[in-house]
């Protein structure tokens, strides 16, 4: 085995220059989809951060049906304080979950005395939303980072649109759920920066002065949104959360509840999803590469060594031999590519970090990108090369081994 | 007991419109540790002879039994064990692997065809080296050593893994006629070392005269076997 190793790596450094080009071809293939797949992992780190933490946190529970009516904010789905209850229940007994917010979400009239437009609001505990969502106090751009009860914190594009300041007292005006209409004055307390997504230019009060515009005894509750303290866990925590609240009915024997994660109410997660199809294809591309240059260069071997393997076919080598020597030449040749590529993939990303290159996404401006390269990724990228390559040398191997030798030792 | 007992061989090559009878009916046998050469005009059939001794191809018709094995029965795989167990090859432009320093040439057989333990294959190869004189030599390249030299390392590869029989296609074809002879001569006294049978092509006359037993093939058909004296018959 010793031996095979050595007779393939002095037949590639006998063939220098063309061991040197394949090796980098693959090495710039390697170093190419680490920085791809580091970055865009990232980036989409980032942007999934963006959006969970500034409004929808990492999933949501609603009352069957709300969802699909979530643009309306029917004040007739939500759920009762008994039901809340149960959920605040489950929710206090899962360790996973981190923090959780009940949200009492309507639309109404916003007014400055002179004058009026439509607002989205969002009745909160405010400790517990700026729990369960950590960013939201980072896009209060003006005013302080909490919110009492008759204060309220107005979307920036709104405060510009009717000029209102910070300190102004305005109405907001809204219908109740048995169709009359109620009031209340608020004082602005914050203005925020707009979020991309569901809710990013939402309004936010406190849940019991939402309670008394509409004119309910006790607050009832639109969705829970749930943070969890490992977003990786989000899929086992969802399921684990269905199959507890699925045990809730109502008399007809239907669910009451329902659990959605951020990837069902966020249109971003659209553009997550490219970004993986992106790497797929980024990947199958550096298969393509290793497959095509390893190929080419077992090929163009065998032939160059046919009187070679005639001879050492006559002297009673096995096929099984002839073919393994092949085989590992391709794979040494595959181990140095991956190995070269990690290196200097490693080392690129670092520079990309150390540089410090920002971008914009949507609202949030100047954004520090610091691209993550996982053990893992180096893992899998060099085990793809080394396994394609081993792939490609298949062929020539075995076509090598197939010689017969009277005819290999004639070959000119 | 003859090492090599040839019946009636006879071996045709098809080519696109004729069929070529390069073997006629040849029949012979070779005693152990004799030294043999067939000789003959070019086109006689002496590689196609010599690669049936090798075990490298089949008769079309006859027996052939080298060291009371019947090789033409021999699968791919088995003929490839059998050489490599019985038999050493010298080619004639030496076919020594270009990676390989000349002692890893020697080694070659015993790691990748053989699996000699690396005490004795030490010992044997420090044996080899110094019978065919390569001792100084034995960690230069084949592209730094001479054509003599070149086949002196072959010589050496052939007699390492103890072959009973050494089979070399005109091995003197490509080395001047002084170089020659001394190969010639080496691979006499490693027969007389080491009791192995060579048997070697050639039509360079004054080289025949070398050989202790010869046979004549003239178009496909054995016209005659000469042995010297001091041979056995
Ligand atoms: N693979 C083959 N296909 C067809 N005909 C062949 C083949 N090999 C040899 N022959 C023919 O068989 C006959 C014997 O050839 P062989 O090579 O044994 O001669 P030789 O005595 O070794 O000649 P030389 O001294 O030129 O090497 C020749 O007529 C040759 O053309
Ligand atoms: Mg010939």
């Amino acid at each position: 085995m010793m031996n095979l190793f050595k007779i393939a790596i002095r037949n590639l450094i006998r063939y220098k220059r063309r061991t040197l080009l394949t090796a980098s071809l693959i090495t710039i293939g390697v170093v190419f989809v680490l920085v791809f797949v580091s970055i865009t992992v990232s980036f989409k780190a980032m942007m999934i951060g963006q959006i969970t933490d500034s409004m929808l946190g990492h999933f949501q529970i609603h009352r069957k049906g709300y969802v699909a009516s979530i643009d309306n904010l029917p004040l007739n789905l939500n759920m009762k304080p008994k039901a809340y209850s149960k959920i605040a229940a489950f929710l206090s007994a899962t360790p996973a979950v981190e923090a959780f917010s009940p949200r009492l979400k309507f639309g109404g009239m916003f007014s400055n005395f002179t004058e009026t437009t439509n607002i989205r609001l969002n009745g909160v505990y405010p400790e517990k939303e700026f729990q369960t969502v950590p960013l939201l106090t980072s896009r209060i751009s003006e005013g302080k980072k909490s919110l009492e009860r008759g204060e309220i914190m107005i979307p920036t594009l709104l405060a510009k649109g009717l000029k209102v300041k910070l300190g102004d007292m305005v109405v907001i005006v809204a219908t109740n759920a048995d169709g009359s209409v109620n009031g209340k004055q608020f004082t602005v307390s914050g203005i925020l920066e707009s979020a991309t997504g569901p809710g990013g230019r939402d309004g936010y009060i406190h849940i019991e002065d939402a309670a008394e515009v509409l004119r309910m005894p006790e607050a009832e509750v639109s969705e829970v949104a749930v943070r969890l303290k490992d977003f990786s866990r989000l899929p086992a925590a969802v399921r684990q959360l269905e199959g507890n609240v699925s045990g809730e009915v109502n008399k007809e024997g239907k669910p009451i509840f329902e659990v959605h994660s951020w990837e069902q109410l966020s249109p971003f997660f659209n553009i997550a999803r490219m970004i993986d199809v992106m790497t797929f294809f980024i990947k199958i591309m550096l298969i393509a590469i290793v497959l095509i240059s390893i190929m080419n260069v077992m090929i163009m071997a065998v032939y160059e060594r046919i009187r070679e393997i005639g001879t050492i076919a006559a002297i009673g080598t096995l096929p099984g031999r002839i073919r393994s020597m092949f085989i590992i030449e391709g794979f040494c040749l595959g181990v140095v590519g991956a190995v070269i590529g990690d290196i200097l993939g490693s080392v690129f990303i670092l520079i990309v970090n150390l540089l410090g290159v920002r971008f914009d996404f949507a609202q949030q401006k100047g954004m520090l990108l610091t691209a993550t390269l996982q053990p893992a990724d180096l893992l899998t990228v060099s085990g793809i090369v080394i396994v394609v390559a081993v792939a490609a040398s298949l062929q020539p191997a075995i076509k090598a081994s197939k010689m017969e030798p009277i005819e290999a030792l004639r070959h000119v | 007991m003859a090492l090599i007992k040839a019946q009636n061989i006879t071996k045709d090559y098809q080519t696109e419109d004729v069929v070529v009878h390069a073997l006629k009916d040849v029949d012979f046998e070779i005693e152990p540790a004799s030294f043999v050469s067939f000789v003959g005009p070019s086109g006689s059939g002496k590689t196609t002879i010599l690669n049936l001794l090798g075990c490298l191809d089949k008769p079309s018709a006859g027996h052939l039994a080298i060291a009371e094995t019947d090789v033409v029965g021999l699968g791919r795989k088995e003929s490839a064990a059998f050489r490599g167990k019985h038999l050493g090859f010298i080619f004639q432009d030496f076919n020594l692997i270009p990676v390989l320093e000349v002692y890893e040439n020697i080694e070659y057989p015993l790691i990748m065809v053989q699996n000699v333990v690396p005490q004795e294959r030490k010992e044997r190869i420090t044996r080899m080296l110094a019978a065919v004189d390569m001792t100084d030599q034995a960690h230069k390249y084949p592209h730094q050593i001479s054509g003599g030299q070149k086949q002196r390392v072959a010589v050496a590869r052939a007699l390492v893994t103890n072959p009973a029989l050494v089979l070399a296609d005109e091995p003197t074809a490509n080395l001047d006629s002084q170089t020659a002879y001394a190969v010639i001569g080496l691979m006499k006294k490693m027969r007389d070392d080491f009791g192995t049978t060579f048997i070697f092509s050639t039509h360079d006359t004054k080289i025949v005269g070398e050989a202790e037993v010869i046979f004549r093939l003239e178009d496909g058909r054995l016209t005659g076997k000469e042995i010297k004296g001091g041979a056995k018959p």
